[in-house]
């Protein structure tokens, strides 16, 4: 359904495609509440996003966010200020606390909507694939972001395999939840285990990236061993952590943040400066790097879908990125 | 006993200078050696602990009154302006961090920051009624304001639930650290509403049934 091609994304700035979104979801919602009287009745907010555009990328453009030459984070930084509340709350309680996570044997299941699912040994589940380097930005919805070269593998390859049907619109992951292993989980700030989602098209991107190291060692405990979630133009806590689950499903998967407060944490969580976290402003973040900064960290625009939009924009055309937040 | 009350104070004012000390020291290792001495995001780290030991002391003040009531020991009235004091030097200090570090380049936005975030309004609220209060801390304005003076400074507990506030809308989820402070403060202040509602209805309960009906009928 969409007429924006990503080379009018490339061309155009960012800024733009998201006020062109607006525009044409806007006539795109008119026109679905006059054809479907019933529906608008029903209420807009439980209703399903648009259908997902065509992907138009070429493996030229795609390559260009597998790199990026901006200053890296130290390894002890992004290794000792993690999210992973399984562990606790505080920044540095996972690096302390995760030593009890056993990463070996690892099981992956995947199943619903596809027409080989099963259970693999981590092994069995990236037998044949190269591991490759990505170097991405991490903004975490918090303000802060990082900058980390990553081991792993894309996404999209490692769902193919699975055979996903025409029903599998969504893919739903899920963190292994086991009390013996993760002190947090006796705290109830999250409806654990913790889960997140993809819509299929964001999960088929090549820059979604199912991650098993980082800075060339195996990923610690506490970055989420021993598969992890990456998905650069998103919110960093769409990243899920230490996957136990896969599904393919049909309709948009709750998640474990937006479960925990819906008005503040949305499905698609695209970094976005234009729309605010309503307890305090996106525009800006504050960069965790290199080390002559360590005390005075610079502070630096957001950028839209995280400096990534020439690569996703197109994934989002037509879609009102207010409401779909 | 005076010299009791010096020796106390001084060792309360080493006490209360102990984190900004430490504070200072971590700061300079860290610019020295590169060291994360202070965790991967410095200015987070100086924020947090700073404000952390503004709620800290203005607890501590807070609690000056119950526990002079409960003790009798009337000397503790004589540490509550060094306390709310050094609970302004942190608040300020923590403020300026914000100012400083943390909004670096975009100062801007402080005024949209301080209009359009509620944790930020009540935080900045909190450090703006502490200013009346520690410029009429003198013994020289006390005298000055007379009565008001106590009714100027009842402002603290206002300033005791805004900065609970501040760090509890702050938080993402994870929300027992500042319910922990809201519990303190729930009983420091809710010592004094069951004192002076004691006081009111036994100020009744003196009055003569003659009295009161005149009272009554006036």
């Amino acid at each position: 359904m969409s007429l924006f091609s990503l080379r009018d994304a490339l061309r155009i700035p960012a800024a733009e495609v998201t006020d062109e979104a607006v525009y044409r979801d806007r006539r795109r919602l008119l026109a679905a509440l006059a054809a479907a009287p019933a529906l608008s009745l029903a209420g807009c907010s439980e209703a399903q996003p648009p259908p997902p555009s065509r992907i138009t990328l070429t493996p030229e453009q795609a390559k260009s966010g597998f790199k990026t030459d901006e200053t890296l984070t130290r390894f002890e930084d992004c290794t000792t200020y993690n999210n992973f509340y399984e562990f606790g709350s505080g920044k540095a309680d996972p690096s302390n606390a995760a030593k009890t996570l056993r990463t070996r044997p690892w099981h992956v299941m995947v199943g619903g909507e596809c027409a080989k699912p099963g259970t693999l040994s981590l092994d069995d589940l990236l037998k044949g694939f190269t591991p490759e380097e990505r170097i991405y930005r991490l903004r975490c919805v918090e303000g802060w972001s990082m900058v980390i070269p990553w081991l792993g593998v894309p996404l999209g390859p490692v769902l193919k395999r699975f055979e996903p049907t025409s029903k599998a619109k969504y893919v739903a992951f899920v963190t292994l939840g086991d009390p013996a292993q993760m002190p947090g989980l006796r705290v109830p700030i999250l409806d654990w285990p913790y889960r997140e989602g993809l819509r299929i098209d964001e999960a088929m991107h090549p820059l979604a990236f199912l991650a098993t190291g980082l800075y060339g060692k195996p990923l610690p405990q506490q970055n989420g061993a021993p598969l992890r979630l990456l998905v650069p133009w998103k919110y960093g806590f769409k990243g899920i952590k230490s996957i136990v689950r896969i599904e393919f499903v049909e309709q948009m998967p709750e998640t474990a943040w937006h479960a925990s407060q819906p008005d503040e944490y949305g499905f698609f969580s695209n970094v976005n400066p234009a729309v605010d976290h309503p307890r305090w402003s996106q525009k800006t973040e504050r960069r965790i790097s290199g080390t002559a900064s360590k005390l005075f960290a610079e502070r630096i625009p957001t950028r839209p879908f995280n400096g990534y939009a020439p690569q996703v924009a197109s994934l989002y055309a037509g879609m009102d990125l207010r409401k779909w937040f | 006993m005076v010299l009791k009350v010096a020796v106390a104070k001084g060792v309360l004012h080493l006490l209360a200078a102990t984190p900004a000390l430490w504070l200072g020291w971590q700061v300079w290792i860290v610019a020295q050696t590169g060291s994360n001495a202070l965790g991967a995001d410095p200015v987070a780290e100086i924020e947090h602990f700073l404000g952390l030991w503004a709620l800290r002391l203005l607890m501590v003040t807070l609690a000056i009154t119950p526990l002079r009531q409960l003790t009798g020991q009337n000397v503790l009235v004589r540490f509550r302006r060094m306390l709310g004091l050094w609970t302004f030097a942190y608040a300020t200090i923590h403020f300026s961090a914000y100012l400083v570090l943390d909004l670096r380049g975009y100062w801007s936005t402080i005024f949209t920051e301080i209009a359009k975030r509620p944790y930020i309004t009540v935080g900045f609220t909190a450090w703006l009624l502490l200013l009346p209060l520690a410029l009429t801390s003198t013994s020289g304005w006390i005298k000055r304001l007379g009565r008001n003076w106590a009714r100027l400074h009842k402002l603290v507990y206002a300033i005791g639930v805004l900065a609970v506030l501040h760090f509890w809308w702050l938080v993402k989820s994870d929300i027992r650290e500042p319910a922990l402070y809201a519990a303190i403060l729930t009983v420091l202040l809710g010592w004094r509403a069951w004192k002076a509602w004691n006081a009111r209805r036994s100020a009744r309960g003196a009055l003569s049934p003659t009295a009161r009906r005149t009272a009554g009928a006036r």
